[in-house]
């Protein structure tokens, strides 16, 4: 293969009325070589040949009604939705996971923390499924430290469901102890979320939604740390796997 | 001011679902001398018009989509609705 053939992987990052970390997450993606992002506003259909979507964090529509409730009905969805049928990459963080579930391109649904608080801090996530576009470049059983900010990140789903994902291995990310340990009764979350979930994947494994903020940990530099970096290069190398580059 | 037809609309969590604000509420209760209240669920009251002449079936459909596409989310919550005569 050669490098100077290669195009860009553009990723585009939907900002909506709200969106707060859209910046961060466009900042996030440009830290990875050969990528390009770029914002797509919520009204807009076009998604202008994106190779990946990113539904950045925040509060979309203030979180009227229900976190995501709205965002979920503007114009870009439609072709989020088509881009996601045809088998495109979308990341949900956040806000973006909440939109993703109203939208339901992914399961279940965020309801409020079970503290009653909103929650800023540091967790530790385990990796539970290294296989996904997202995660690929992970191993089984990483632990990274990703922060949370969140007031409605307590993911609830039907038995049913729940089973399914789990015999799927939909879900991704579980919250943890430091160790890779989980307490029980939900101690290890910041949130009270069904089985400690902190991530999760559709059926297809191209969407995946996120609690936690890998935008803010993808340099040692700053207080977040690094740990984030792998759900980006993941994605990356997951297009150009895809595109027969890798 | 013209007609209208009133709208009122109570969205509630699913039966089973855990409701974190019930549950607050619930044991800030006692504390109040209220004893042996349980049950206590948190949900929501949407009022809307509709316009005047809307025909009845057409308005219990209209508002049921309404609920089933935003106003409430059915995998965490129910509705009921209903709507007044003309005023």
């Amino acid at each position: 293969m050669n490098p100077a053939a290669e195009s860009p992987v553009r990723v585009g990052v939907v900002v909506f009325p709200g969106s707060n970390c859209d910046r961060d997450a466009h900042h996030a993606v440009s830290t990875f070589a050969g990528t390009e992002p770029a914002f797509l506003w919520h009204k807009d259909t076009d998604l202008k040949g994106v190779d990946a979507i990113v539904l950045p964090g925040g509060f979309s529509y203030g979180d009227y009604l229900r976190s995501g409730s709205i965002a979920r009905f503007s114009p870009i969805m439609g072709a989020v939705a088509d881009f996601a049928a045809d088998g495109g990459y979308v990341l949900g963080i956040c806000n973006g996971f909440q939109i993703l579930t109203e939208a339901h391109l992914l399961p279940g649904a965020l309801i409020r923390n079970t503290g009653l608080k909103f929650v800023c801090r540091y967790v530790d996530l385990r990796v539970e499924n290294a296989g996904t576009p997202f995660t690929g470049d992970a191993s089984p059983g990483d632990v990274l430290r990703i922060v949370v900010k969140h007031n409605d990140g307590n993911f609830r789903v039907d038995k049913d469901t729940l089973a399914r994902m789990r015999d799927n291995g939909q879900i991704v990310l579980r919250y943890c102890e430091p160790d890779g340990s989980e307490k029980p009764d939900g101690a290890s979350s910041p949130n009270g979320a069904l089985d400690d979930i902190a991530g999760v994947c559709n059926e297809d494994f191209n969407v995946f939604g996120m609690m936690p903020h890998p935008e803010n940990s993808v340099e040692d530099a700053l207080a977040g740390g690094a740990d984030g970096r792998v759900f980006f290069q993941s994605l990356v190398d997951a297009v150009r796997e895809r595109r027969g580059e890798l | 001011m013209s007609k209208t037809k009133h709208v009122r609309v109570y969205v509630t969590p699913k039966q089973g679902i855990l409701d974190p604000q019930g549950v607050a509420i619930e044991r800030s209760l006692p504390a109040l001398g209220f004893g042996g209240v349980s049950g206590v669920r948190v949900g929501k009251f949407i009022e809307l018009e509709l316009p005047a002449g809307t025909p009845p079936d057409k308005a219990r459909e209209a508002v049921d989509e309404m609920c089933k596409k935003l106003l409430a989310n059915p995998i965490i919550e129910d509705f009921t609705f209903a709507i007044d005569d003309e005023q």
